[in-house]
């Protein structure tokens, strides 16, 4: 029985066992968030209208100045720029995208502030600042930001 | 206001990974090592702040029972903070500021290297349009990085100049974990990682732990012979929406300098947290640093960044250099959440 005694100082006897952790919190997303979902079930974008004027992609519930509640919202897109972009040469498991693609940050059409997505390109040379790019959605959307399986470049418009 | 000042740091040897040890076994010599530079036990002691997170050692309240490293018996007023240990040493200055006690011990911990990191970090961006698309901390930052070369504030060489500074400076750090000779040049010609981003603008996984004592006036001199007080400290919060930001500007960073006072007087040396090469340089303009000003002789977060302590070390760092009479007026940032999201300013000051 004293086999199962350790030494703690060499790292390769050291017992371990694999901890899987999940936060599964449900939440209620509400009249802002929850239109913004409903719109990327039916492939409409929209943004909301902060007190500046400026229209905010994704929707944000409270003014991002003054912390007012926001209740006016804008339908955006569904095409924009890259306001900025990085190249993944090895996606993980968790990504929408299998092969190298590029994470932009996309300023909608009629929208003042960008959102995040996944760009689906060839090579990186292909992607720039300023390039346009259109949503392509999922097959099956359910209300969920995976509704846009990813983003490519508008054809002709390739840096 | 109450003069506070930091009277003892100690930190761990920063690793890649330390299997071998437990939060608490792995904790334990810097608590210890803090307390005994001013000749303090856990009795001396006032109040026990800490920082550290669940999301690293999945388990909820895991910082209770690393309480057990300062051995809370009988029991102890503490608290804890779920952030960099910067921000529990915030808790315990407003604490000390209150004046029911004298002395106050801060530490931060991080078993960094057990998950996947920069998957982990994803948990902390909106739960609803962000955090699905699992876009990890280095990709987020890599996004303001180009911003940043975009704007035309920055280049890749200016960022390899960092890298470079940074690795050879930290040479002088017994406690980094990457610590080299190379030249810019060099770094440039290795292959990105996530462009803009090569691996050396990216911070190690680092495992760690870092320990503070506070004490007010008299306790502080009693206890050392240069204390470096706290001459302002304040922290504020950018948006959690990176598209409701402007990348290359750290507002929240610039308005808590401004509150801690960095302006007051001259700046010898200044300890900044920041992960990624870039940010040092987005760092320096918001706290208004001038190219006098020696910016992380330590090595900085690109020589060790164990999560919820690099913050709290870069304080500590700051401090020893005041108290050894290296500097005599310095500034320590933290920072925490994506692409600097959350910042905290502090500046210390020796005695003429």
């Amino acid at each position: 029985m004293c086999d199962a005694v350790t030494d703690q100082t060499e790292v390769g006897e050291i017992l371990s066992a694999p901890l899987i952790i999940e936060y599964p919190f449900k939440r209620t997303t509400g009249p802002i968030i929850g239109a913004f979902l409903t719109g990327l079930r039916e492939q409409v974008l929209v943004g909301s209208k902060a007190e500046d004027g400026r229209v905010i992609v994704p929707p944000a519930e409270f003014d991002p100045v003054s912390g007012n509640d926001l209740t006016e919202l804008v339908e955006v897109g569904p095409e924009g720029v890259i306001t900025t972009w990085a190249w993944v040469t090895e996606p993980h498991a968790k990504h929408a995208l299998d092969d190298p693609f590029a994470w932009i940050l996309v300023k909608l059409d009629g929208a003042d502030t960008p959102m995040l997505g996944a760009l689906k390109a060839p090579t990186m040379d292909v992607v720039a600042t300023g390039a346009r790019v259109k949503p392509v959605w999922a097959d099956e959307r359910e209300g969920h930001i995976d509704d846009i399986a990813h983003w490519v470049l508008v054809e002709g418009d390739a840096a | 206001m109450r003069d506070i000042a930091v009277i003892s740091f100690a930190q761990t040897p920063a690793r890649r990974s330390v299997p071998e040890l437990n939060e608490v076994e792995m904790l334990m010599p810097a608590v210890h090592d803090a307390l005994t530079q001013v000749d303090m036990t856990i009795d001396d002691i006032g109040f026990t702040c800490s920082g550290s997170t669940d999301y690293l050692a999945g388990t909820a309240f895991s910082f209770v029972s690393t309480l057990d490293a300062v051995g809370p018996w009988p029991p102890i007023q503490e608290s804890h903070v779920e952030m960099d240990g910067a921000w529990a040493l915030y808790e315990a200055w407003v604490k000390l500021q209150l004046g029911e006690i004298d002395t106050a011990l801060v530490y931060a911990y991080a078993k960094s290297s057990p998950g996947d990191l920069p998957m982990v970090l994803t948990r902390q961006l909106d739960p609803i349009t962000v955090g699905p698309l699992w876009a990890d901390s280095v990709s987020l930052a890599a996004l303001q990085a180009r911003s940043l070369i975009d704007s035309g504030k920055a280049t890749e060489a200016d960022m390899a100049e960092v890298v470079a500074r940074s690795r050879k400076d930290a040479l002088n750090n017994p406690k980094a974990q990457l610590a080299w000779d190379r030249s810019a040049e060099d770094h440039l010609a290795t292959d990105y990682h996530i462009a803009p981003l090569r691996k050396g603008d990216c911070p190690p996984i680092t495992d760690g732990a870092a320990a503070i004592v506070l004490a007010a006036g008299d306790v502080a001199r009693s206890k050392v012979k240069r204390p470096a007080w706290i001459r302002g400290i304040d922290h504020r919060v950018d948006p959690i929406h990176l598209g409701l930001r402007d990348l290359t500007v750290s507002e929240s960073t610039r308005i808590a300098a401004e509150k801690a006072g960095v302006a007051d007087g001259k700046v010898d040396i200044a300890e900044l947290h920041a992960p990624f090469s870039h940010q040092e340089l987005i760092l320096k303009e918001a706290i208004g640093l001038g190219d006098d000003v020696a910016i992380n002789p330590s090595g900085g977060a690109l020589a060790a960044n164990a999560m919820m302590t690099a913050g709290l070390i870069r304080i500590g760092e700051v401090a020893t250099r005041i108290s050894n009479g290296e500097a005599d007026r310095g500034v320590a940032h933290a920072t925490s959440g994506p692409c600097l999201q959350q910042n905290l300013v502090t500046v210390l000051e020796g005695d003429a």
